[in-house]
């Protein structure tokens, strides 16, 4: 029944030839050691790790293994650029500019940035090239305009008393950021951090070390001054703890799982009380009403779940659909999903690369065992693409209930689960069902339809008929365990400055 | 008192060799016609007027004379460029790169635009070279960095409706600025204007039309879409009159006289209503308090006053002391004045030049003369410096009585008024005494003293021991005569959008 369409299908996927001759990358990689007051160096410990290419397994390079030294002496590089060097000092205006100079060497070099993202990360080369990193330069040119915009108030008081509010640097701080979008999370993070002013140690993903070097160095390049950006490479356990528990760093910032999420948070809190923000993991709904144009949401669905391999915080995971368009709709997923472009991304045409790890890859593989075991139907896929690497089938299930796992956790792979519902009430108590609230998307033209959904979704952000657009000026975070905050747009400011209130007596004023 | 012009003539520094030879400035003029939807025009009618070096009345070239014709043109141009062309459709971020590609082009041709704005305006070129120009280019990039920040809001309604504004760009709006600071104010106007999405129709100066064209031939390099910067050279009467006037003009910025200020307002109100931001004229104090280190006082009094051959709006030109140091001000002010360096701005270590033409040349002498006549004492300078082009000796009165004619009206040039005071009540009140109400200087070290006077004072900018800071997101404009609205900073942009409030109903909200 169900399942037995398992191998017939895995022969339909295109290019599963493509997983031979697998192309060499075209860039060489030039730094693995850790960037700590403007200069390379080994870790403390004299460690290595390997990082991996996940098209095979094979290991790429080694890199500095950075741990709670390597950390102290990053926090100590980064406090002493904040407290005496001079980049809190300079105006807003050069730290801007030295970020705009940052961004056109970003710029100049997108070329192998773009090949070493791949290359590490899996994602198709042409989304990396084509999307990424031109966001990625976009959001510098964005915070470099931001950094000299950043107003207090004058403030009525209720005496005769002159009252300001100044917005001050917050001083030191940690950011840990994910695998699955290494260079986008660099600017989310960074752009805001020093555009406010503020000095930062950034531990990149075990997974996705290289980029973050890479443009590290040059942002040295553009003139940032030695230690105002320090980056060590390393483990969660290790170096990330030791970043969250770290009693000199006055903010961390995070986006990971959900459990990490609570380690970082919790460690923030034994230490000393450092603010936390955290962009976490999400089961986001994508709900396609009975006005939907098919052939439209289907696409948009596809998108929203299997982008970037299905490896996104906000993936639109749990597709509701309504009954009225259900059945026309899974026979259209369904095709979709077998047409589905999966191999080298490093060549053209390929829409989904292999998965970061063997550790994803083995949790998706088994949460796609339990869909297929709590008796949802497979439409498609189900099982692994090819032998090498960490391939999986663009997988789809229909017929899913709440209540299965697959509907509930959140799977980061490339495997949708079709939901059926009624009516409007429904969908929302069910889509608001769910410990996350990240994302959302709705598909529908109707405006009534679409204000009331959008007011009802417990969740950070709602896409209305669209998906996944991420303009600097958006803000994206979560409601509930999907974090604690707002990245992007004047909302991530607020995380990397402090308000001191100052007050002064006024005599004989003119006015209150 | 008059006894001492004879001696004073001659006492002045560099007075012989200053302005026989002027310096020839090397460039050449490529430049002259009008700037409309792209290309280099003749005006409509043909005719050329001269633009004057004021070092010597001599012509340095003859420039289209825009007329009637040529604002309908222009304004049709700019027209077509908002309702048809790429501009306003563009996105944001598209936009600032424009700007800032401009910036980096105006920064790379810095030497020859400061020749320009010298050659035209008679200002020292170190002054055009090194603070101004560099002004622009940071004005420009301020603004760029604006473009993709312009937020609207949500908004909280007391019924069931979906409420949000939208800033929008006015459309077409016509920007005339003055010849004391060409290009200067041209960054205060363009500036906002583009980065708000509007389209523009400029017009310059006729004392001073070339530096503007030069810079908006680099903008269309940089990539301005033809008719979103259209530049007309021309007279107030006709072509100022024209833009004023325009039906077809959605927003008017004006810089200028106050007299004149209130003719662009009557016109603006005669046609269509247009709104209109205005920066006039001004009498601003400068009050030296009994605690104010004498020296540093006169210091920075004599640069509020002749900064600029005291062409400023804002010139410090009541200077108010307290009779406690009045006569040690008095004596030093004197000194300093004589020490000032008069001659060919084209020249290393000039601190003056010429005044812009012959009108304003004449008009001040008148009010020296007034001075003179009203029993004020004439403590240094008093004549015409040379016998060649707009130079005036550095003139300094003092005992000047606050029912003088030149206590009251604006002279904008080297003529320094000073006064006594007695107290704080009082000397608030005689510097309130007056219909402009642009800026004001404060010298004390007594944080009570700065507060109270900061508040009583009816100006736009109160300056507390320093004076002319006009970095890029400090706030401009006038209280009262001196003007309506600001520029520069987060309020620039006000006066280039309007809000649109966009309302739909809600069906079932889950909240309000």
């Amino acid at each position: 029944g169900k399942n037995s369409g398992r191998n017939g299908i895995g022969k339909r996927f295109s290019t599963a030839a493509a997983l031979e001759n697998l192309i060499v990358p075209p860039v060489q990689i030039a730094y693995t050691q850790n960037l700590i007051d403007g200069k390379f160096v080994d870790a403390a410990s004299g460690k290595t790790f390997p990082t991996y290419d996940p098209r095979t397994g094979d290991v790429i390079a080694n890199v500095a293994e950075g741990d709670a030294e390597d950390i102290d002496r990053a926090v100590a590089a980064a406090r002493k650029a904040f407290d005496e060097g001079p980049w809190p000092k300079m105006t807003p205006y050069e730290r801007s500019r030295i970020m705009l100079r940052f961004a056109d060497l970003v710029e100049k070099h997108s070329e192998e940035l773009a090949a070493l993202e791949t290359w590490n990360n899996g994602k198709p080369h042409e989304q990396a090239a084509k999307s990424e990193l031109p966001m990625f330069i976009r959001l510098f040119h964005y915070y470099a305009g931001w950094a000299d915009k950043i107003h207090g108030l004058t403030v009525p008081a209720d005496g005769p008393h002159h009252v300001q509010t100044l917005h001050e640097p917050i001083g030191v701080a940690g950011q840990i950021i994910p695998w699955n979008f290494p260079l986008l999370m660099f600017a989310w993070k960074i752009g805001p951090a020093l555009a406010c002013g503020n000095t930062v140690v950034l531990k990149t993903a075990e997974q996705t070390p290289l980029t973050a070097l890479y443009v590290a160095k040059l942002f040295h390049e553009a003139g940032l001054p030695p230690g105002v950006l320090n980056v060590v490479s390393g483990y969660g356990p290790t170096a990330g703890a030791a970043l969250a528990s770290h009693m000199d760093v006055d903010k961390v910032a995070f986006t990971g799982s959900t459990d990490t999420g609570k380690i970082v948070l919790e460690l923030a809190a034994k230490s000393n009380l450092k603010p936390v923000t955290l962009e976490l993991g999400g089961k986001s709904p994508f709900i396609i009403c009975e006005d939907a144009d098919v052939d439209k949401a289907v696409e948009l669905a596809h998108f929203a779940l299997f982008f970037n391999q299905g490896q996104c915080c906000c993936a639109g995971s749990r597709t509701f659909v309504h009954e009225r368009v259900y059945d026309e709709f899974i026979e259209k997923a369904k095709a979709r999903a077998l047409r589905r472009v999966v191999g080298d991304p490093f060549r053209k045409g390929v829409e989904q690369g292999p998965q970061i790890d063997t550790e994803q890859f083995e949790k998706v593989l088994r949460y796609i065992r339990a869909g297929i075991e709590s008796n949802a139907t497979l439409e498609c896929g189900g099982d692994r693409l090819g032998t090498k690497g960490y391939f999986v089938q663009p997988t789809v299930f229909s017929n899913v209930m709440d209540d299965m796992l697959i509907a509930q956790d959140e799977i980061f792979g490339p495997v949708q689960s079709i939901l059926k519902f009624k009516d409007i009430d429904e969908v929302i108590r069910r889509a608001n069902n769910t410990r996350y609230g990240l994302a959302a998307g709705v598909f529908t033209k109707s405006v009534e339809t679409a204000n009331t959904l959008t007011r009802a979704l417990r969740a950070g952000t709602v896409w209305v008929n669209c998906f996944d657009v991420f303009d600097a000026a958006i803000p994206f975070g979560g409601y509930k365990m999907s974090g604690i905050g707002r990245e992007k747009g004047i909302y991530s400011l607020h995380n990397y400055l402090q308000v001191k209130a100052v007050v002064t007596p006024l005599k004989n004023p003119a006015w209150l | 008192r008059f006894s001492s012009w004879g001696r004073r003539i001659n006492s002045f520094s560099t007075a012989a060799a200053a302005i026989d030879e002027p310096i020839h400035p090397s460039i050449q003029i490529d430049h002259t016609q009008l700037l409309i939807n792209g290309q280099f025009i003749d005006a409509a009618s043909g005719r050329t007027f001269p633009t004057v070096d004021p070092r010597t009345g001599d012509v340095i070239a003859r420039v289209a004379e825009g007329d009637l014709e040529d604002i309908n043109r222009a304004v049709a141009a700019a027209r077509k460029a908002f309702d048809e062309g790429p501009w306003p459709k563009m996105t944001a971020y598209v936009t600032s790169r424009i700007m800032l590609r401009f910036a980096d082009l105006l920064e790379k041709h810095a030497g020859e635009v400061a020749k320009l704005e010298t050659w035209d305006n008679g200002k020292p070129y170190e002054q055009a070279a090194k603070i101004e120009i560099p002004m622009v280019v940071r004005m420009f990039r301020y603004y760029a960095g604006w473009a993709d920040k312009i937020h609207g809001f949500t908004v909280p309604a007391d019924g069931q409706h979906h409420v949000q504004t939208l800033h929008e760009p006015y459309g077409v709006c016509g920007l005339i600025i003055p010849w004391n600071f060409p290009l200067l104010l041209y960054s205060w106007k363009v500036g906002p204007a583009l980065a708000c999405g509007n389209t523009v129709v400029l017009k310059t100066a006729e004392q001073t039309p070339l530096s503007a064209i030069y810079v908006s031939k680099l903008f269309h390099e940089a990539g301005l879409p033809p008719g979103v910067l259209n530049v007309v050279s021309g007279f107030g009467p006709t072509a100022g009159a024209a833009l004023s006037s325009h039906m077809d003009v959605n927003k008017l910025s004006f810089t200028g006289s106050t007299a004149t200020g209130k003719v662009v307002l009557a016109l603006a109100a005669k046609s269509n209503l247009k709104p209109v931001t205005l920066e006039l004229g001004g009498k601003s104090p400068f009050i030296v308090c009994k605690d104010a280190d004498v020296d540093k006082a006169v210091e920075l009094a004599h640069s509020a006053l002749f900064f600029n051959q005291g062409q400023c709006c804002c010139a410090g030109s009541r200077t108010l002391v307290h009779e406690s140091v009045y006569d040690e001000f008095v004596e030093k002010a004197k000194a300093r004045a004589l020490k000032r360096v008069v001659g060919d701005p084209f020249k290393t270590g000039i601190e003056q030049g010429p005044q812009i033409d012959n009108e304003q040349f004449k008009k001040i002498l008148k009010y020296i003369r007034s001075g003179i006549e009203s029993g004020a004492t004439l403590e240094s300078g008093g004549e015409q410096f040379g016998s060649k082009g707009y130079y005036i000796q550095p003139t300094v009165f003092s005992n000047v009585q606050d029912d003088m004619l030149i206590a009251k009206d604006e002279i904008f040039g080297p003529v320094q008024s000073i006064s006594k005071f007695k107290d704080l009540e009082e000397v608030v009140q005689r510097a309130n005494a007056s219909s402009y109400g642009l800026a004001a200087g404060v010298f004390t070290q007594n944080i009570e003293t700065a507060n109270t006077l900061t508040r009583a004072l009816r100006v736009g900018t109160v300056w507390i021991n320093c004076y002319d800071i006009f970095d890029a997101a400090v706030p401009f404009g006038g209280f009262k005569m001196s003007g309506q609205g600001r520029e520069k900073g987060i309020y620039g942009l006000s006066s280039y959008l309007q809000v649109k409030a966009v309302v739909t109903p809600l069906k079932n909200p889950a909240w309000l």
